[in-house]
């Protein structure tokens, strides 16, 4: 196994972030991971968030998962949650999506209309 | 489903939502390249009878809907490709899952991205259950347990953490793929 040393490097830094933290002011990333979602490809687009969040070294945003959310024609699916404001649907999402996801929507503000389930066609 | 490591980031959420605090997964391959996959939980199992209908892509626990595929899906892809599926539970001690393929079966799924699966699972269930993985082919074998990395890291810290979630991506490839990546046997 890797060196459990680096680990006890990350634990001292990770606390202090995590005592610096409140938990109000963090953005939510809900993505679908039923059977549906993961058939259609939900695993390479949460590795690609949490990619792009280390990337960036976003400390307010979480990721985490629900079941199936009852489109599965429009899976695989996800939910952002800026504090304070709606949740935005995206749909059909890549990989190749998720970089302008976080840096248009979660750090600016400006969901990417053009993916979102108010975008869809059918 | 496209792979086997996609079919198991689907049944161990079936574990986890069984409460079990730690999910173990075997993978192994021998000499004849007869693939092994056990999915064994602590969780709190199945009644007979739901056992026995589980199978049936009409059997679910959730109350949205009435089916549920994934289970019926695993035991099809095992049951195409030259192997078998097994299922054993006991109410108040856990299920064990076992599907059994072919690897040279032409229909035998490809394994996928193992270490992707395992550090999804992580991830997305960053302070509970634990996850134990094993694997075994003719050229070696493997192994993580995420209660070796919770006893340096503490139980206070999730592996959602950025910086947890580099390691742990890190740790699972440098184990995992030597022994699964490219050709199996």
């Amino acid at each position: 196994m890797k060196s459990l040393a680096d680990l006890e490097a990350i634990r001292a830094r990770t606390l202090e972030n995590i005592n610096m933290r409140k938990d109000e002011d963090a953005a939510r990333v809900v993505i679908g991971m039923a059977t549906c979602g993961i058939a259609a490809g939900a695993r390479p687009v949460m590795l690609a968030f949490m990619d792009e969040i280390k990337k960036r070294n976003l400390q307010h945003v979480t990721v985490s998962q629900t079941g199936c959310i009852g489109m599965c024609r429009y899976e695989p699916m996800l939910d952002v949650i800026l504090p304070g404001q709606e949740k935005v649907t995206y749909i059909h999402v890549k990989p190749e999506m998720v970089p302008r996801i976080v840096s248009e929507h979660i750090v600016n503000g400006n969901p990417v209309v053009e993916y979102t389930i108010g975008a869809a066609k059918d | 489903m496209r792979d086997l490591s996609l079919h198991l980031l689907d049944l161990a959420q079936n574990s986890i939502t069984a409460g079990a605090s730690l999910v173990t997964v075997r993978i192994s391959v021998d000499e004849a390249g007869m693939l092994t996959m056990v999915l064994e939980d602590n969780g709190k199992g199945m009644s007979p009878e739901l056992l026995e209908r589980v199978t049936s892509p009409f059997a679910t626990t959730r109350t949205t809907r009435k089916v549920g595929l994934g289970i019926p899906m695993m035991k099809e892809n095992a049951e195409k490709a030259g192997g078998s599926f097994n299922l054993e539970s006991e109410v108040g001690k856990g299920t064990v899952l076992t599907a059994v393929m072919d690897t040279r079966n032409i229909d035998c799924l490809p394994l996928g991205d193992l270490s992707g699966t395992l550090l999804s699972l992580m991830l997305t269930n960053p302070l509970f259950p634990d996850f134990l993985f094993t694997g075994k082919t003719p050229k070696g074998e493997c192994s993580f347990d995420t209660r070796e990395v919770r006893k340096v890291l503490g139980s206070d810290i999730p592996f959602n953490e950025p910086s947890v979630a580099g390691w742990l991506k890190e740790a699972l490839e440098e184990e995992i793929q030597p022994i699964f990546g490219g050709v199996l046997i």
